[in-house]
C-alpha cells in the first residue's frame, strides 16, 4: 500500500491535485459501501475517507447527516469501519468525531486501524489541546493525524495545529458544514496561502466541492482535492445498486480529469 | 500545550471537543467573560437589570405543610421561579446577552427543549435590540406550543428541527451547525452549563447569584448552614448555580436529582451521572448516555427541561470527588411531589423542580426534624399545566 506521501508526491509529478473521496461505512448497506468505494478508486479517487457514523454530526450538512443516520440504522460499529477499511484498494483514511473512537478505546482503534491497513484518521472535532493520548498512540503506530482548520483559524493557531497533522492538512474551504456548494468559496485559496507559510505538509482543501469544474479551480493551489457530499447524493438519488456504482464511478472519473493542471 | 490542556477542566471532565473553526469564536468569549467579571461597569449594569427587570434578589419561602411529609425538616425554598420568565434561566441569559452586545455582534441562537431557556433568550434579545433565532426539535415544538408562541409574539424566529430525535440534543446541533458558519456576527447563547469551554464556567458564574444569595438568606433566618441543598439536575445549571458557593462549607451536603424517567433499570431515563458512562458530546467530556458504540442514546423524562443524555462536566467532577451526590427521580415520583407542593403551599412548581422536591421528601425523611433543607425551586409550572393534567387525568 502506497503512503500518504507517495500519493502526493506522485499526484504532484503529473502536475494534479490529488483526489480524496469521502464514503460514509455502512451506507447504504454494509456490502454496498465497499463495492461503491472501490468504484471511486477505479474511476480515479487516489485516497478515500471512511466516514465512521456518530449521532451528532456537528459539522456535517443534511446530505452526509441522512447517510450516517442510514448507517447507524444499519448497525455500523468501529469493527465494522475497520473491515471496510481492509477491503479497499487505495490509501484509506477514516473520518471520526471523538466520541466513537474513545468509546472503542484510543489504543485499540490506532491499532486496530493499523492491522486493517489504514494510513491515518481525520477527526474534525478533536482539538490539540486534548489530543495528548491521540498523538503518543498515533505515534507509536504510525497513523497520520489530520486536523481540519478553518478560514477563522488565525496564522498563531494555524502554526500550532499543523505542526500536530501528519500527512497532510484539511483546509475547510469556508465557515460552514460539509455539503455541495455552487461555488467553492473565495476564502479557501486565501486560507491555502497562510497555511503554505507555516507548514511543508501537503495540503487538500474540502467542503463545498461536487464537480470537476470545482476540482480544477480549487487543484490550481491546492494538493488535494475532497469530495464527499456529491458522491452521497448520487447513491441517495439513484434506483439499483449498479446504477449507484456507476454513477459514483463516473462522478470519479470526471474529478479526476477536473484535477490535472492545465 | 501543557498547560493550554488544563483550561476550562474539571477534573478530566470538560475541555473543547469542536471543530477548529469555533476556536476563535470560544477564545473571544473567554477573554469577554474574564474582563467581564473584574469589569466593574459590566457588573453595574448586570446588577441594575436583575434589580430592575429580573426581579432579584428572590425570596426564600419556608414550606412548612409540605415539610411535613419530608419527616419534618425546616424546607426553605429559594424562588427562582419568580424571575421575570419563571425560572433561572435569566440569570445567564442576560449576562451572556450584554456580552454578546460588547463582543459587538448582533444575532444570537439559542437552543431550546421545554422553551424556558428559548423564551429567556427571546425576552433578553427583545430587551437589548439583538436578533434571536432559536432551534427547537420538532417533537418540543409540539409539546410546548405555548412556548413557541411566546418566543414568536417576543419577536424571536424559531425553527424546527428535525433531524435525529428532534429534541434537545438535535436542537443543539442544528445550533453548533449555525454557529460555525456564521460565528462572526453571531453569538451561540447556550442556555446549560455544558459544552466547549468557556460555557460550562461561564454559566456557571451568571448564575453563582442564585447560592450568594441563598447562602446569606438562609444565615439570616436560621442562624445556621443548611445540611443539605438540593436542585435537579438535567444539564445542571439552577444546581451549579445554586452549589457552587457552599462547597467550600464541608458540612452542607449537596444532591442533585436527575430524571429517572420510567426508572433507570428500565433504560427509558435522563439519569445521565446516575446511569451514563463517561464520554464526550456537545464539545465537553462528561457522562453521557451512549451505547457501546459511543452513539448517543435517546434520553426519555416527563420533563422535556431535563430531558437530555448529557450534564455539565463540573456535575461529573462533583460526582467523582464525592463532594455532591445525584439520585434518580421517577416520573411517578417528582408528580407525586408536583401535586404536594402545589396543595400544601399553593405554588405550582415546574416538573424540572418537582424532581428535586422529590429529593427533598426523601432526604427529609432520612436526615429527621432538625435538618435544614435548602431547594432551589427553579422554576414554576405554568408551561407544564397540559402536561400535568394529562398525567392525573384532569380534562381540559
Amino acid at each position: 500500500m502506497k503512503s500518504l506521501k507517495e500519493v502526493f508526491e506522485r499526484a504532484k509529478s503529473e502536475n494534479r491535485a490529488a483526489l480524496i473521496g469521502y464514503m460514509p461505512a455502512g451506507f447504504p448497506t454494509s456490502e454496498l459501501s465497499a463495492r461503491l468505494i472501490n468504484a471511486m478508486v477505479d474511476g480515479g479517487v487516489d485516497i478515500v475517507e471512511v466516514g465512521f457514523p456518530y449521532s451528532d454530526p456537528v459539522m456535517d450538512g443534511p446530505v452526509i447527516q441522512q447517510a450516517a443516520e442510514t448507517s447507524l440504522r444499519n448497525g455500523t460499529s468501529a469493527q465494522d469501519v475497520l473491515n471496510l477499511v481492509s477491503q479497499i484498494k487505495a490509501p484509506a483514511l477514516v473520518m471520526s468525531y471523538w466520541n466513537p473512537i474513545e468509546r472503542f478505546g484510543v489504543e485499540n482503534f490506532a491499532r486496530g486501524l493499523s492491522h486493517a491497513g489504514g494510513v491515518g484518521v481525520i477527526t474534525p472535532d478533536l482539538t490539540i489541546e486534548e489530543s495528548a493520548e491521540w498523538i503518543t498512540t498515533t505515534n507509536h503506530h504510525s497513523i497520520n493525524r489530520i486536523y481540519v482548520v478553518a478560514p477563522s483559524t488565525s496564522d498563531a493557531r494555524l502554526a500550532e495545529v499543523t505542526r500536530a497533522c501528519s500527512g497532510f492538512v484539511y483546509a475547510a474551504s469556508l465557515m460552514g458544514v460539509t455539503g455541495a456548494r455552487n461555488s467553492v468559496s473565495g476564502s479557501a485559496s486565501e486560507l491555502v496561502a497562510r497555511i503554505r507559510r507555516v507548514t511543508q505538509l501537503p495540503i487538500a482543501v474540502g467542503l463545498g466541492v461536487s464537480n470537476a469544474e470545482q476540482a480544477n479551480q480549487v487543484a490550481s493551489y491546492a494538493d488535494g482535492v475532497i469530495v464527499g457530499s456529491a458522491f452521497i447524493k448520487l447513491v441517495l438519488e439513484s434506483n439499483s445498486d449498479d446504477d449507484s456504482i456507476a454513477r459514483v464511478r463516473t462522478l470519479a472519473e470526471q474529478l479526476s480529469e477536473g484535477v490535472r493542471r492545465s | 500545550m501543557e498547560q493550554k490542556s488544563i483550561l476550562g477542566h474539571f477534573g478530566p471532565y470538560g475541555g473543547r471537543f469542536v471543530p477548529e473553526a469555533l476556536i476563535q469564536a470560544l477564545d473571544e468569549l473567554d477573554s469577554a467573560h474574564k474582563a467581564a467579571l473584574v469589569d466593574s461597569e459590566f457588573q453595574r449594569e448586570l446588577d441594575v437589570l436583575h434589580r430592575t427587570y429580573t426581579g432579584r434578589p428572590s425570596i426564600i419561602t419556608e414550606a412548612p405543610r409540605f415539610a411535613a411529609h419530608a419527616g419534618g425538616a425546616r424546607i426553605l425554598l429559594k424562588r427562582e421561579d419568580l424571575n421575570h420568565t419563571g425560572s433561572h434561566k435569566i440569570n445567564n441569559v442576560l449576562g451572556q446577552a450584554l456580552l454578546t452586545k460588547r463582543m459587538g455582534k448582533k444575532r444570537i441562537i439559542a437552543e431550546t427543549g421545554a422553551g424556558q431557556h428559548g423564551v429567556a433568550s427571546a425576552t433578553a434579545a427583545a430587551l437589548l435590540g439583538l436578533e434571536c433565532v432559536v432551534y427547537m426539535g420538532e417533537e418540543d415544538t409540539k409539546r410546548q406550543s405555548l412556548n413557541v408562541a411566546r418566543m414568536k409574539l417576543l419577536g424571536a424566529s424559531v425553527v424546527p428541527v428535525t433531524t435525529g430525535s428532534r429534541t434537545l440534543k438535535d436542537a443543539i446541533n442544528e445550533a453548533m451547525r449555525d454557529w460555525v458558519t456564521n460565528v462572526e456576527t453571531t453569538h451561540y447563547l447556550l442556555g446549560t452549563v455544558a459544552g466547549p469551554h468557556p460555557f460550562p464556567t461561564m454559566v456557571r458564574d451568571f448564575h453563582r447569584i442564585i447560592g450568594v444569595e441563598a447562602r446569606a438568606q438562609v444565615l439570616e433566618l436560621t442562624g445556621r448552614l443548611p445540611d443539605a441543598v438540593l436542585a435537579c439536575v438535567g444539564g445542571g445549571s439552577n444546581a451549579i448555580g445554586i452549589f457552587h458557593p457552599f462547597i467550600e462549607d464541608a458540612s452542607v451536603r449537596l444532591i442533585g436529582l436527575e430524571a429517572g424517567g420510567s426508572g433507570v433499570e428500565t433504560g427509558k431515563h435522563a439519569a445521565t451521572i446516575v446511569g451514563g458512562t463517561p464520554g464526550v458530546l456537545h464539545g465537553t467530556r462528561s457522562y453521557v448516555l451512549q451505547d457501546e458504540n459511543g452513539q448517543t442514546v435517546e434520553s426519555h423524562s416527563i420533563s422535556a427541561g431535563l430531558d437530555y443524555p448529557g450534564v455539565g462536566p463540573e456535575h461529573a467532577y462533583l460526582h467523582d470527588i464525592g463532594r455532591a451526590e445525584y439520585r434518580a427521580i421517577t416520573d411517578d415520583q417528582a408528580m407525586h411531589a408536583f401535586a404536594l407542593l402545589s396543595q400544601t403551599e399553593g405554588i405550582i412548581p415546574a416538573i424540572e423542580t418537582a424532581h428535586a422536591l422529590a429529593g427533598a421528601l426523601q432526604v427529609g425523611n432520612e436526615l429527621g426534624e432538625d435538618a435544614i433543607l435548602l431547594i432551589n425551586l427553579s422554576g414554576r409550572g405554568d408551561k407544564d399545566v397540559q402536561t400535568a393534567a394529562q398525567y392525573f387525568g384532569i380534562p381540559l
